[in-house]
């Protein structure tokens, strides 16, 4: 194959990376932009939906593609709630406090590990994909469902933009992040609005894998790179924008996808893991954030 | 003035966005004297001592202590070199004793007798009977004499004290007076204060400021006869 | 007199540490030798967590160092154990220079995250030398180049007593550092920077200097326990040996001098014990965590101090 096929191919390999990664970004980004929690379990809710998702793909009789359309809706509602509950037992009571938090969501990112090797196994499975054509271009075939993928993930940060943007439960989540006490005092439950974003999060999370495990199949441990895939991109975009979010997600996809096809992945990673932590250190606001006076 | 000037600012601004906090201010400091800072709230005084701490930078201007350039001083640096602050919401350990507390303000200058120079400092402010106590469990009287002995344990040239008498009853304001009295004249006190009896009765010479400039300098009787000053600030 | 309560009391807990060499049962005794140099480790991340205040997540960068330090020059440059040992310990010493002289210009959060992606990048940069380093297999340390001043550190017996030496010596050097002026300014930053910052501290230098005690710490941990137990692998730099100290410390108590080593002890008996019963011992890490963040922030050690032992160092 010539360069430029090949490029391309990397290039449409890094959109479906992009848009996976943009929801789980956006899902972290939201936690910390409105209630200032970094979630290190947010790689575990990620895993979570694609087990969840292989469950599902078991019990729902029927053509594959019931049964995905059945874990698209079922597993964010599990992985939200399991989130939620979190939020009121644990986090709560932590009253958010930053440092408390993150040690709690990594103890939370073990009790999730476990009882998906507890209950999953340790094997990888494969979960069967919706529609099954391929897409033939003058220089290779193309699978059609990862284009489903790209479409599907845009379609649900459209929704997420529509809601923050456009509905009373936006306004409201918009107003506890100005100003936690001042939005309490206006007469909005912030422990629930709290609940929900994270649930909201790690929905998203849940929506991603559910997405991706066809191509990836599921797996106990498949948490470990989007997370840290999704702190790259919300650290670079900008800690709470997430405009910023999408952006850099678009940016790091497109890459990952170009730099793996060309060089060895472990390098990739290295370099990616030391620019974020050179970024957090020199311009903590995100290579597209300004920064707060 | 006889004395030796001990701090010297020249020029000193410092603006936040289009507010002029300080705005070009000339300030001299005599050594041994107790001098005082007034004037209406916003007018910059907390910030125009932060600017001689150092926890806020210069933005123009020139500070000079014992004729030596301190504005690029980090705050730190010029602690060591004897500007000592006490804040205006008291700033102590409170999960430490009260001993350490001072003890830490008594090591940074390296002193060769830790406990004597703490317990010094402590019989300064009458705490030295509570040295064993948890600072946080202190009245709020005492955690305010307690920030004052920090500041005295650094044997400081220079010691800022701001709205020391903030929320203190009567009885404990009459003590923090004999206190600041015994600080001169080894160092020179610079004090933030909204209680006139105290500044009329503590303070040699007072500086009003207004909108971040210097309206008038001078002893309390000319500051008290000072038409300027009486309109802006004491109301007539 | 306060010092020397407490004095009496670590020169106890070492005594103890001495009969157990001679009455405990063969795998207890492999156990608590393994528990003093990762209690050595715990201690380390405690100066730096539990005194000074910096919540790192990249310790096991500094552990890694340690231990890659001293296995790289004895597996491949035929390095003797002392060497090797110093080596691992100017190693840790020297990365948490590198990493601290970066990460010491954010705090909290942000701190947190830039440690943990240096120790990412570290557990990485292991993977991706995986011809020298052997990568997730590891290297195996061969017994003729665990001899230290002709001792051999695979056999049981040395290698417990050179453990308990070296815990000894971390130990009380740690005591000296809690109870010295440098000690009481670790805290005081801990406490209030501003407010250490107007006394004269540099909060800078203190907090570097902090770091790299622990990372000397870190670093003799990890080549003492790459070459008592003979193995070197990727696993032992990976995330889960930056969360160890932190659940040691916090199970213990942060802040105090026997802390690391109580956490030490408890939790990896905890955690032995569960492995017996079930597979499930991630679940007992993370529920430690949840549970100790939840209910018992201070520790064990702590909560006693707070309840009236108010001369714990």
């Amino acid at each position: 194959m010539d360069f430029g096929p090949f490029l391309l191919l990397a290039l449409m390999e890094g959109l479906v990376t992009a848009a996976v990664l943009a929801l789980t970004a956006s899902g972290l980004s939201l936690a910390f932009g409105i209630m200032r929690v970094v979630n290190v379990a947010h790689g575990a809710f990620f895993m979570l939906g694609a087990v969840l998702a292989w469950f599902v793909s078991q019990w729902v009789p029927g053509p594959a593609a019931l049964s995905f359309a059945a874990a698209l809706v079922i597993c964010p509602l599990i992985v939200g709630g399991i989130a939620a509950l979190a939020d009121t037992v644990v986090l709560k009571r932590l009253n958010y406090e930053p440092e408390a938090t993150i040690v709690a969501t990594i103890g939370l990112l073990y009790i999730l590990e476990q009882a998906a090797l507890s209950f999953f196994g340790p094997d990888a499975r494969p979960v069967p994909a919706p529609l099954n054509f391929r897409i033939q271009l003058p220089w290779f075939g193309y699978s059609g469902y990862k284009l489903m993928v790209v479409v599907g993930a845009a379609l649900v940060l459209l929704a997420v933009w529509l809601i923050l943007r456009h509905t009373k439960a936006g306004l409201v989540m918009r107003a506890t992040q100005i100003d936690r006490d001042t939005a309490r005092a206006f007469g909005i439950n912030v422990d629930r609005v709290y609940a929900g974003v994270f649930a909201m999060g790690a929905g998203l999370a849940a929506i991603a894998a559910v997405l991706i495990v066809p191509i990836q199949q599921a797996h106990y441990l498949m948490g470990g790179d989007p997370l840290l895939l999704s702190f790259i991109v919300v650290i670079i975009g900008g800690l709470g924008s997430l405009r910023g979010t999408l952006v850099a997600a678009l940016l790091i996809g497109l890459s990952d996808g170009v730099i793996s096809t060309f060089f060895a992945p472990t390098l990739a990673k290295i370099i990616a893991t030391l620019v974020v932590a050179l970024v957090l250190v020199f311009r903590p606001q995100g290579l597209f954030g300004t920064r707060a006076a | 003035m006889a004395a030796m000037t001990l701090l010297q600012a020249r020029g000193l601004t410092r603006h936040f966005g289009g507010l002029k906090a300080v705005d070009g201010v000339d300030f001299d400091l005599g050594e041994g004297e107790i001098h005082a800072l007034i004037g209406p709230n916003g007018a910059g005084k907390t910030t125009f001592v932060s600017l001689l701490s150092g926890r806020i930078p210069v933005q123009s201007g020139t500070i000079r202590l014992k004729g030596r350039d301190i504005t690029q001083l980090p705050a730190h640096a010029r602690v060591r070199a004897g500007i000592a602050y006490t804040f205006q919401i008291t700033q102590i350990y409170a999960a430490l004793s009260v001993f350490d507390n001072v003890a830490l303000a008594a090591q940074s200058r390296h002193s060769h007798h830790l406990k004597d120079d703490a317990m010094e400092a402590l019989a300064g402010v009458g705490l030295e009977g509570r040295a064993g106590q948890t600072a946080g469990t202190l009245s709020y009287g005492h955690q305010r004499l307690l920030e004052v002995a920090m500041g005295l344990a650094l044997k400081p040239k220079l010691l800022i004290l701001d709205e020391p008498t903030q929320g203190l009853a009567q009885g404990e304001i009459e003590t923090f007076k004999g206190i600041v009295r015994g600080v001169v004249p080894e160092a020179t006190v610079l004090l933030i204060e909204h209680n006139m009896d105290v500044v009329m009765d503590l303070a040699q010479r007072i500086t009003v400021l207004n909108f971040g400039n210097v309206l008038a300098t001078g002893t309390p009787e000319a500051i008290r006869a000072d038409r300027a000053v009486q309109t802006a600030y004491l109301g007539g | 007199m306060k010092a020397d309560r407490a004095l009496v009391l670590h020169l106890g807990v070492l005594a103890v540490l001495l009969a157990l060499h001679f009455t405990a049962p063969a795998y207890h005794h492999t156990n608590i030798a393994r528990i003093m140099v990762l209690a050595i480790y715990a201690m380390g991340y405690n100066i730096a967590f539990g005194y000074t205040g910096l919540l790192s997540l990249g310790h096991a960068l500094l552990f890694g160092a340690g231990l890659y330090g001293a296995g790289l020059l004895v597996y491949h440059a035929d390095a003797s154990a002392p060497v090797a040992i110093i080596a691992g310990l100017l190693a840790g010493g020297a990365m948490a220079l590198a990493v601290g002289l970066l990460a010491l210009r954010t705090a909290g959060v942000a701190f947190m995250i830039v440690t943990l992606m240096f120790a990412q990048a570290g557990y990485l940069t292991v993977l991706y030398f995986g011809s020298y380093t052997r990568g997730d297999e590891g290297i195996v340390i061969p017994r003729a180049a665990r001899m230290l001043w002709g001792l051999d550190l695979s056999d049981d017996n040395t290698r417990y007593l050179i453990a308990l030496a070296l815990f000894a010596t971390a130990l009380l050097a740690n005591l000296a550092l809690a109870q010295s002026r440098f000690g009481r300014i670790m805290v005081a930053m801990r406490e209030n920077e501003e407010r250490s910052r107007m006394l004269g501290f540099n909060p800078f230098t203190v907090k570097l200097t902090a770091l790299i005690v622990s990372g000397l710490y870190s670093g003799l941990s990890g080549a003492a326990y790459g070459l008592m137990f003979g193995y070197v692998g990727a696993s032992l730099a990976s995330v889960q040996y930056s969360i160890l100290p932190l659940l040691y410390v916090l199970l213990g108590g942060a802040g105090t001098v026997l802390g690391p080593f109580l956490g030490a002890l408890l939790m990896f008996y905890l955690i032995d014990y569960a492995s017996a019963v079930t597979d499930a011992h991630q679940f007992v890490t993370g529920a430690a965590l949840v549970l100790l963040i939840l209910f018992a922030p201070k520790g064990i050690l702590g909560t006693l101090r707070a309840r009236g032992l108010k001369w714990l160092p």
